[in-house]
């Protein structure tokens, strides 16, 4: 299969516009809430999500002829616990303060709906290249979403814009103290889980404004 | 009026569908229904001839709620002059707070009418005159000092979140100006709790609402009541001599106190009730069911009070409907037509629920002492079960009765 043809193309565009799957799809909230309060935090997230995602997809798209399909769920699992458990250890090791940040979430992406969804849409009935890009752009669409929410959610919450760095992060911009002193006052409702329901509620609005997609009620 | 009519005609045929200035309909169509009344017909029914339309009912509400406008703006002046020692008089005292208000007010109408208009274009709807009771009803729950930006944003995001996007008008689930005063409660918490905005008093008074005294009593109270020997109870920690202000339970009716512009004063209030009542607009039921309710829970905690050193258990009834926002929220939020429930059995429900959730979120979590608000919302959103049921019941009843 070429790589860049029309039709891995829509694989990797579609799952970032027309069928998000945190915003059109709306699966992976309970993650999208937690991670969200920082940039740094999400965009580390993003990365082993993507990580996640991709590999579990090549993997269960190559042995899918030989997973019997009652067990299927059980083998899904135990193949995207063993990756986020190499990716909880690779945090621990190399970005200590990330992994301590994030915590349990690292974990919980065993139980994101996004991997076992796309495992089970996606990998089992389809070649492993499709299904790596399945899996990439599934990750991307993820990571924009995540992101974007915890660009604002940084911003008017805490008034930082955090970049990932080997330790607490690294401070791209704060708002400056002469716009407090003016009387600028940071939204602590961003802060709390409300907050990230509220952005990623506005978010989803615009993107379907955007793509012009109506539901049907 | 012949001359104004034939501008209006006029000028009309620019905003049809088509020409140049067809995207501000909404506005044309607003002015032409204002000044006179509207050309164009229902098509489809039920068709009721009645000569309350939204416009009308909109407008006695704002009606009813200027006296506690004037009687706000009195406060802050009062309570200023009160505790700085400047000579005043009524006059001044009332100037001094109309520089309060009035930005407010003027603040709250720019960004309502912003959002309502903008999206009026943008969704081809008509302007709705309910904006212009949000708009009235934000300004009253706001302390006199609220940093105007902020105030900005809170009514963008309850005219937006709590009204339009769930259609406008007769379609929203939350009380918007409920739904602008709890976003600015949480994120902004520094500038709308705690006992340094209620009033503009020097430093050195305690700025403190009658709901936060009990909740939050310092060590300074609790030291003057065991040198008293008196217990630490509501009606004690009102009466300390070392309050700022007059706590008694007249002066909580007639409502010199530190609270949001429109709260405090409980007279008129209940003349606003008794207006909307008069005119049909507010349902009495849910005013009564829910002071029901908050007597009820209210008597029951006074009963545990003695098993808990929570201060905030031992305030009586009365004391409970006197302080705070209760009755505000009462009249004026919670039997707003299009958010509360639309069957008779329902609003007892739905009012007495509010009264009983006012009385356990500020009594049993110190961190909330204004609980009517969250109990106003939250009972929005079971509203509609409660009509649900209500409705279903009648059904099975009628159903057995003939069965």
């Amino acid at each position: 299969m070429e790589l860049f043809n029309s039709e891995s193309k829509k694989i990797i565009n579609d799952p970032i516009n027309v069928n998000n799957p945190i915003s059109l799809q709306v699966l992976g909230i309970c993650s999208a809430l937690a991670v969200t309060i920082r940039l740094d935090q999400a965009i580390i997230m993003t990365l082993a999500v993507i990580f996640v995602l991709c590999s579990s997809n090549v993997i269960l798209s190559l042995i899918r002829d030989y997973i019997p399909a009652r067990v299927r769920i059980v083998i899904m699992l135990s193949v995207i616990a063993s990756l986020v458990s190499v990716v909880d250890e690779l945090l621990k090791a190399y970005l200590y303060d990330m992994s301590k940040q994030l915590s349990v979430f690292v974990g919980l992406i065993i139980t994101n709906c996004i991997i076992m969804g796309r495992a089970e849409a996606f990998a089992l009935k389809n070649g492993p290249s499709k299904a790596f890009l399945d899996g990439l752009g599934n990750g991307l669409g993820y990571g924009m979403i995540i992101i974007i929410v915890s660009f604002f959610r940084e911003l008017f919450g805490a008034g930082t814009i955090t970049l990932p760095d080997g330790g607490a992060g690294y401070v791209l911009w704060r708002i400056p103290e002469a716009w407090y002193a003016a009387g600028y006052e940071n939204i602590g409702l961003l802060v709390l889980s409300p907050g990230a329901f509220f952005i990623l509620g506005l978010v989803i609005w615009g993107q379907r404004e955007w793509f012009g997609l109506e539901e049907d009620v | 009026m012949n001359f104004l009519k034939k501008i209006l005609a006029q000028s009309g045929k620019l905003f049809e569908e088509g020409k140049p200035l067809s995207f501000a309909y909404p506005l044309w169509e607003a002015t032409d229904t204002i000044l006179f009344s509207t050309n164009t017909q229902n098509k489809s029914g039920p068709h009721i001839r009645d000569n309350m339309d939204i416009k009308r009912t909109m407008f006695f509400v704002v009606i009813a709620l200027i006296p506690c406008y004037l009687f706000g703006a009195y406060n802050i002046g009062y309570l200023h002059s009160s505790t700085t020692a400047v000579s005043s008089s009524i006059l001044s005292d009332f100037i001094f707070g109309m520089t309060y208000v009035l930005p407010i007010l003027i603040t709250t109408f720019i960004a309502g009418a912003i959002c309502e208009i903008g999206f009026a274009m943008i969704r081809k709807h008509e302007i709705n005159e309910g904006f212009l009771v949000s708009c009235a009803l934000i300004p009253l729950t706001m302390p006199p000092d609220i940093p105007l930006w902020q105030l900005f944003i809170g009514t963008c995001f309850g005219i937006i979140i709590g009204k339009e996007i769930f259609g406008g008008v007769g379609t929203n689930v939350f009380n918007p100006a409920l739904t602008a005063r709890a976003f600015m409660y949480f994120a902004f918490p520094t500038k709308i709790s705690g006992d340094k905005v209620w009033a503009l008093v020097p430093d050195g008074y305690s700025g403190a609402t009658a709901l936060s005294i009990p909740a939050n009593p310092t060590i300074d109270m609790i030291a003057e009541l065991a040198k008293n020997e008196q217990a630490i109870n509501a009606t004690n920690l009102f009466s300390l001599n070392s309050m700022s202000f007059d706590f008694s339970t007249s002066n909580l009716f007639w409502g010199l106190i530190p609270g949001s512009i429109g709260e405090t004063n409980k007279l008129l209030i209940l003349l606003g009730a008794i207006f909307l009542i008069y005119c049909g607009i507010a349902s009495w039921r849910i005013m009564v069911a829910s002071v029901l309710g908050l007597i009820s829970t209210a008597g029951l905690f006074n009963l545990l009070a003695d098993y808990s050193t929570n201060a905030m258990l031992t305030i009586t009834p009365l004391e409970h409907i006197l302080i705070g926002s209760f009755l505000f929220g009462t009249v004026f939020m919670a039997s707003e037509p299009v958010t509360s429930t639309h069957t008779n059995k329902g609003r007892w429900i739905y009012g007495f629920m509010i009264g009983v959730l006012t009385v356990i979120i500020r009594s049993i979590n110190p961190a909330y002492p204004e609980g009517v608000m969250l109990a106003i919302l939250i009972m929005n959103m079971f509203a509609p079960l409660i009509d649900y049921y209500v409705v279903k019941g009648n059904i099975k009843m009628r159903i057995s009765r003939n069965a």
